[in-house]
């Protein structure tokens, strides 16, 4: 067992993690934090989606002990500090993108991640983006809506902003 | 998935002396070598994590060639302005590599590594002629290719760079097998600064990546897609699976081929 010490969505933890530790089994397990989910074990589903550094990665395909120092952000981290959803949650909510809610997590980062990269992507470039993350219930059409909308408000929310 | 030691040195040397030991493994990103470890089909005593060596990372010109890092990301890769400048083929090929979670881990020297026959890399340093930099020594990708899974590496050997040749012109096109996300069949074509033109194929062989000369032949003395019509790809040799029967994917070397020429005409 080895300490291991990051920070996740701004705030310093640490625990206990082996060298076969996943980041997921230590969001979940260690810090009590079920929001990341797990749909396949397999790094095929992307429901594991977290941010790595700033980067989407996989939590179910990393092993916690690389990360030692680094900056997580998870789900738990996307809504607002008053309580009420973010902005992607909020599209995710208005555009009916989700249905069993099981992969939305995943869904949510990634697009968080690509919106950072490509603040007004097409819909083709959505849809690319979203190729490590599989639905089983929506058909995927609310969620590339979901993401043109939240790409919509936050890139007015910059414009009003500057 | 079996427990182990886990090492994460920051420098190349450390890494090198922690590879020496019983039943070590070097861990790159982990896109494959996790999946691998869950499936208890690996068992090593130790990893030893390459991802928190600086050296190992990054892009850089050097003269004719272009260096790519052996820790550097697919994502790294696909982002980079170097390589859309040097050779735009490696853009198009790392930008496609499964997804963004995979690109964003995974790395060149872990995909070289492997030597999946359905991996994009190998189709690259084959079509470019690359040599392949490890802690040891440097090895010409055509000798360090060996058949599915295999390649040249000793045991412990770390890749620290890829030197890749700049060519004059260079196209991936992937045809994808979107369950896997890997290639069905894809070409590497690159037209080099010596006239010649190289064609690298990759998800198609029975061992593995590999270059076709005749179609090699016939796109050197006449560059159009009617020069790969009178070039035959035989269908043995080509893998079998639920996925593509061997005529099956000795047809789309050719389509696949035809569409990397009308990409660069
Ligand atoms: C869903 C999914 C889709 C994918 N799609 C594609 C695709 O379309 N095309 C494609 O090419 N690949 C694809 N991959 C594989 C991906 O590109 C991996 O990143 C790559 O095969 C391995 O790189 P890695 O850094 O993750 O290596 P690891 O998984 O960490 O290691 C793989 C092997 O290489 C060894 N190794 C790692 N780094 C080095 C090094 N520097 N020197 C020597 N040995 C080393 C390890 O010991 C291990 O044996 C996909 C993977 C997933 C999960
Ligand atoms: S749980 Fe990680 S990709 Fe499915
Ligand atoms: S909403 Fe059920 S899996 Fe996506």
């Amino acid at each position: 067992m080895a300490t291991i010490s990051m920070t996740v969505n701004g705030k310093q933890v640490s625990g206990e993690a082996q060298g076969n530790t996943l980041l997921v089994e230590f969001l979940r397990e260690e810090l009590k934090m079920t929001g990341t989910h797990v749909g396949c074990d397999t790094s095929q589903c992307g429901a594991c989606v977290v941010h790595v550094n700033g980067e989407s990665v996989k939590s179910c395909t990393t092993f916690v002990s690389a990360l030692d120092g680094a900056e997580v952000t998870t789900i738990e981290g996307m809504a607002n500090d008053d309580g009420t959803l973010g902005v992607i949650q909020q599209a995710f909510q208005d555009e009916h993108g989700l249905q069993c809610g099981f992969c939305t997590p995943g869904m949510v980062m990634t697009i968080a991640d690509m919106l950072n990269n490509n603040p007004q992507p097409t819909e083709a470039e959505i849809r690319e983006g979203l190729k490590g993350n599989i639905c089983r219930c929506t058909g995927y059409h609310n969620i590339v809506k979901a993401a043109q909308s939240a790409a919509a408000t936050l890139s007015g929310a910059k414009q009003a902003a500057e | 998935m079996y427990n182990f030691e886990f090492n994460r040195p920051t420098d190349l040397s450390a890494a090198v002396d922690a590879l020496r030991g019983d039943g070590a493994q070097a861990l790159g990103g982990g896109q494959t070598l996790i999946p691998v470890l869950k499936q208890r089909l690996a068992a090593p005593t130790t990893l030893v994590d390459l991802t928190g060596i600086e050296s190992l990372k990054g892009i850089r010109r050097m003269g004719d060639m272009l260096v790519i890092g052996g820790g550097t990301t697919h994502g790294a890769v696909a982002a980079s302005g170097d390589v859309a400048a040097a050779i735009p083929g490696l853009v198009e090929l790392a930008s496609k590599i499964g997804d963004p979670q995979v690109r964003n881990r995974g790395t060149i020297g872990g995909s070289l590594a492997n030597n999946d026959p359905a991996a994009c890399y190998p189709a690259a340093a084959l079509a470019l002629g690359a040599t392949i930099e490890t802690n040891q020594r440097k090895i010409e990708a055509d000798d360090f290719f060996q058949g599915l899974y295999a390649t040249s590496l000793e045991e412990g050997e770390v890749i620290t760079a890829v030197h890749f040749p700049i060519p004059t012109a260079s196209t991936y096109q992937k045809f994808e097998q979107p369950a896997s996300r890997f290639s069905l069949t894809s070409i590497f074509l690159a037209k080099m600064s010596d006239g010649s033109v190289r064609v690298g194929v990759t998800g198609a062989g029975a061992d593995g990546v590999f270059r076709h000369e005749g179609l090699e032949q016939a796109l050197g003395s006449n560059f159009s897609a009617s020069a790969v019509d009178g070039v035959s790809v035989a269908a043995e040799g080509m893998s079998n699976d639920l996925h593509g029967t061997p005529e099956y994917r000795a047809n789309l070397v050719k389509v696949m081929t035809k569409r990397a020429v009308e990409a660069l005409s």
